[in-house]
C-alpha cells in the first residue's frame, strides 16, 4: 500500500536539505557505537586474557587423591558403643600412598570415553633446588610434556627452549622463571635437586618456564614423568594426578561427579575450581553493557531531538502532504525512515571506525613480566559485538523516531493550514 | 448523477474555545462542470465548509457525497485516497514543498497514485505547467519561484490525477490584480476547456462575479 519509492524520496530529500542536523544525529549514533565496539572488543579481550592467565591452567578436571582421615573411625564401627555420641580427638590423616591407586588403568579409561579430549599424567612431588649453599623449596611435575602441548596452552609460558627439548633430554629440567633468576641459570646449565628424602639428583636446564604468577614461577618447575618416578624410585605406573581436557566444558561437574563415584577418588572440575573467576568476568562484562547502552541511549536523544526539530519546521510540508492525498501512515513512514537511515548509516560507520580503532589498539605494544605470550594489547574481534552493535543502534534509533513521527502521523492538517 | 459535490444537512460544532455552532443545516451541491464561489465575511463558516467538503475535517454531522457516493465516516485512508484521486486543492498561501523542484510538486500526488509510470507523470506534469506557461520553471526549486509562479504550480499540482473537483480557499488571496485576473483566466479556461467543476471560497467580489454560482454566505448558514 505504502509507495515507498516516494517515501524514501521525500525522507531523502528531508534528510539532504538539513545536513548539519543529519550529521550531527548520525555523528551521535556514530560515536556511540565506535564507543560499543572498542569498549566491547577491548574489554572482552581483556577479560579473555586474564581468564586465559588462571584458567589455561586449570584442568577441565583435575584427579587426584586427597589426604584426609578416614572417614570411619573404628569407634564408629564397635556395635557395642551403640547408640551413642562418639568424639574422638586428634584425628591423623591416615597413612597412604599420595599416588592415585591404579593410576594408568584410570588414564586409560577416560581416553577411551567419547567426551574426553585428552587426558594426562602428572606427578607432583616437593623437592629442593639447590645452588651451592642454598636451599630452595619448590615443586616439581612430571609431566607427558607432548601430551601437555597438545591438550594445554603450557606452550605459551615456555620463554626459553622447546617442549621436544625436554622430550629428548633424559634428565632434563623446564625451570620455573623465578627459580633461573635467583640461582642465575640459563639453558645448558646443570643443576642439582634434593628429594624430601634427601638423594640427590642432577639435572639438566633445557628451557624456562613463566606463567606470569611469580608464585608458581618461583617454586615450579617440569621433567619428564619417567624422571620423576625415577627421582621418587618408583615404578612406571606411579603418578598424583591426572588432568582431563573435555570436549566441552560445561559438562565438567557431571562428569567430575561421575569420576569420582566410579573410581573412589578426588575430581574438581574447573567451574568448582575458579567460581569466583566467572563471577569477576561477569561484572565485567556487566559495566562494559552499561557504559555502551548509556553511550547509545544518549545517541538515541539526540535523534529524537533532531527528528522532533525537523517535525516542527515541516508542519507545514506534512499538511500539504496530508492535504493531497498521503495518508498519516505515509506521513509517519518518512519520519520513521528518516530516523532509521541515520541509524543504519550512523551504526555502520560506527562499526567501521570501531573496527578501526580496534585495529590501533591491537596494535599498541602492551608488554609485561606477568604475561609472556601478550606484547600488544588484548583485542577480542568477535563478530558477534558487531551484530549487536547495529541492531542496537538500528532499535536505538527506531525508538527515537517512533514518538516524532507519531506526533507527525496524527498532525491535524486543517489546523496548520488554517492557522496561517 | 449530474453533481460531483452534495452535502445533506451539515452541521458543525466548535467546542473549544466554547461551543460554537459554525455550520447549520448546509444543503447544497456542486454540478459537474459547474464554476462555483462561496462568498461570506471573515468568520462566516465558509472555510470551515470548504475543508468539511475536502474531506480533510471529518469532525461533523450530516452527509456529504462525492461523485454520488456517500463518504461521510469512511475511514481515514481512503479519504486520503479521494483526496488524491479526486479533490485537487490550492491554498491561499501557496503551499509548495520548499525544497522540492517544481516539477517534483506537481508529479507528487500521481507518484503517491502510482496508476502511471514516472516517464507517463513527468510528461503529464510538464504538459500542464506548459498549459499554464510556467514549463520552463521546471527545474527551479520551488522555494525559488514567485508568488503568482507558486500559486501556478500549486494549480498545476492540484490537476495532476484529473481530479472531479478544484476547491481553493483564496487561492487569490495572497496576489496582486495581475497575478488575481491570471489565476482566474485559468480557472475559467479549466473549466470551459476540460469541463473542470470547481468551487472557489473568496473574499474578492470581482473574482465571485466571473463565476457562474455565487453561493453567499452568513453566520453559518447559506443565503437563499
Amino acid at each position: 500500500m505504502i509507495n515507498w519509492k516516494v517515501i524514501l524520496g521525500i525522507a531523502r530529500k528531508h534528510l539532504l536539505s538539513k545536513f548539519k542536523s543529519t550529521l550531527t544525529a548520525t555523528l551521535g549514533v556514530t560515536f556511540g557505537i565506535t564507543a560499543y565496539i572498542t569498549l566491547v572488543s577491548f574489554m572482552t579481550g581483556l577479560n579473555g586474557m586474564l581468564d586465559d592467565l588462571i584458567l589455561n591452567q586449570t584442568p577441565h578436571i583435575h584427579i587426584y587423591n586427597e589426604i584426609r582421615p578416614s572417614e570411619n573411625q573404628p569407634v564408629t564401627l564397635s556395635k557395642a558403643l551403640e547408640p551413642g555420641e562418639h568424639i574422638v580427638r586428634h584425628i591423623k590423616p591416615r597413612s597412604e600412598e599420595r599416588n592415585i591407586y591404579n593410576g594408568m588403568p584410570l588414564l586409560k579409561y577416560l581416553k577411551t570415553q567419547p567426551e574426553v579430549l585428552g587426558a594426562t599424567p602428572r606427578l607432583s612431588t616437593q623437592i629442593f633446588y639447590l645452588s651451592g649453599s642454598i636451599e630452595l623449596g619448590g615443586t616439581l611435575t612430571g609431566v607427558d610434556i607432548l601430551e601437555e602441548v597438545r591438550l594445554s596452552s603450557i606452550n605459551d609460558y615456555i620463554i626459553e627452549g622447546r617442549p621436544r627439548d625436554l622430550k629428548n633430554t633424559e634428565n632434563g629440567i623446564l625451570l620455573g622463571a623465578g627459580l633461573a633468576k635467583k640461582m642465575s641459570l640459563r639453558p645448558g646449565d646443570r643443576l642439582q635437586i634434593s628429594t624430601v628424602k634427601g638423594e640427590i639428583y642432577p639435572l639438566k636446564v633445557v628451557g624456562f618456564y613463566q606463567s606470569g604468577i611469580a608464585d608458581i614461577d618461583n617454586i615450579q618447575s617440569y621433567v619428564n614423568l619417567k624422571t620423576a618416578q625415577r627421582i621418587l624410585g618408583e615404578n612406571s605406573g606411579y603418578i598424583t594426578d591426572i588432568n582431563v581436557k573435555l570436549q566441552n566444558l560445561e559438562k565438567a561437574p557431571v562428569i567430575a561427579s561421575d569420576i569420582e563415584r566410579q573410581f573412589r577418588v578426588e575430581a574438581r572440575d574447573i567451574q568448582e575450581a575458579n567460581a569466583q573467576f566467572e563471577t569477576g568476568s561477569n561484572i565485567r562484562n556487566l559495566i562494559t553493557y552499561a557504559v555502551s547502552v548509556t553511550l547509545l541511549i544518549v545517541a538515541g536523544f539526540g535523534i529524537y531531538n533532531i527528528l522532533n526539530m525537523l517535525i516542527y519546521e515541516k508542519m507545514n510540508d506534512i499538511a500539504i502532504l496530508k492535504a493531497i492525498g498521503f495518508t498519516g501512515k505515509d506521513v509517519q513512514s518518512i519520519f520513521m525512515s528518516q530516523a532509521l537511515i541515520i541509524g543504519f548509516i550512523g551504526g555502520a560507520s560506527g562499526l567501521f571506525f570501531g573496527y578501526i580503532l580496534s585495529l590501533i589498539i591491537d596494535r599498541v605494544p602492551f608488554n609485561t613480566e606477568a604475561l609472556p605470550t601478550i606484547s600488544t594489547y588484548p583485542i577480542n574481534f568477535n563478530p558477534w559485538y558487531y551484530v549487536v552493535g547495529i541492531v542496537f543502534a538500528l532499535v536505538s534509533t527506531f525508538f527515537a523516531g517512533y514518538l516524532p513521527s507519531r506526533k507527525a502521523r496524527t498532525i491535524d492538517a486543517v489546523k496548520i493550514i488554517r492557522g496561517n | 448523477m449530474d453533481h460531483v459535490l452534495k452535502t445533506v444537512n451539515i452541521n458543525k460544532y466548535f467546542r473549544k474555545p466554547v461551543d460554537f455552532h459554525v455550520l447549520k443545516d448546509i444543503n447544497m451541491e456542486i454540478k459537474r462542470g459547474e464554476f462555483a464561489s462561496i462568498m461570506g465575511k471573515s468568520g462566516c463558516g465558509k472555510s470551515t465548509l470548504l475543508y468539511i467538503l475536502s474531506t480533510m475535517d471529518t469532525d461533523y454531522s450530516g452527509e456529504l457525497f462525492l461523485n454520488g457516493g456517500l463518504i461521510t465516516g469512511m475511514k481515514h485512508e481512503q479519504l486520503s485516497y479521494l483526496r488524491n484521486k479526486h479533490i485537487g486543492f490550492v491554498f491561499q498561501f501557496h503551499y509548495l514543498l520548499g525544497e522540492f523542484s517544481v516539477l517534483e510538486n506537481v508529479m507528487l500526488p500521481a507518484r503517491k497514485l502510482g496508476d502511471r509510470s514516472e516517464p507517463e507523470i513527468r510528461k503529464k506534469a510538464m504538459d500542464i505547467l506548459e498549459m499554464l506557461n510556467i514549463g520552463h520553471l521546471g527545474n527551479n526549486l520551488a522555494r525559488r519561484i514567485s508568488g503568482g509562479e507558486k500559486q501556478r504550480v500549486a494549480i498545476a499540482r492540484a490537476l495532476i490525477n484529473d481530479p472531479s473537483i478544484l476547491m481553493g480557499d483564496e487561492p487569490t488571496g495572497n496576489l496582486d490584480s495581475h497575478n488575481s485576473a491570471n489565476v482566474l483566466s485559468i480557472f475559467k479556461k479549466l473549466k470551459q476547456e476540460k469541463g473542470l467543476s470547481l468551487l472557489i471560497v473568496t473574499h474578492d467580489e470581482d473574482f465571485a462575479r466571473e463565476t457562474d454560482r455565487v453561493i453567499h454566505m452568513e453566520d453559518g448558514m447559506i443565503l437563499q
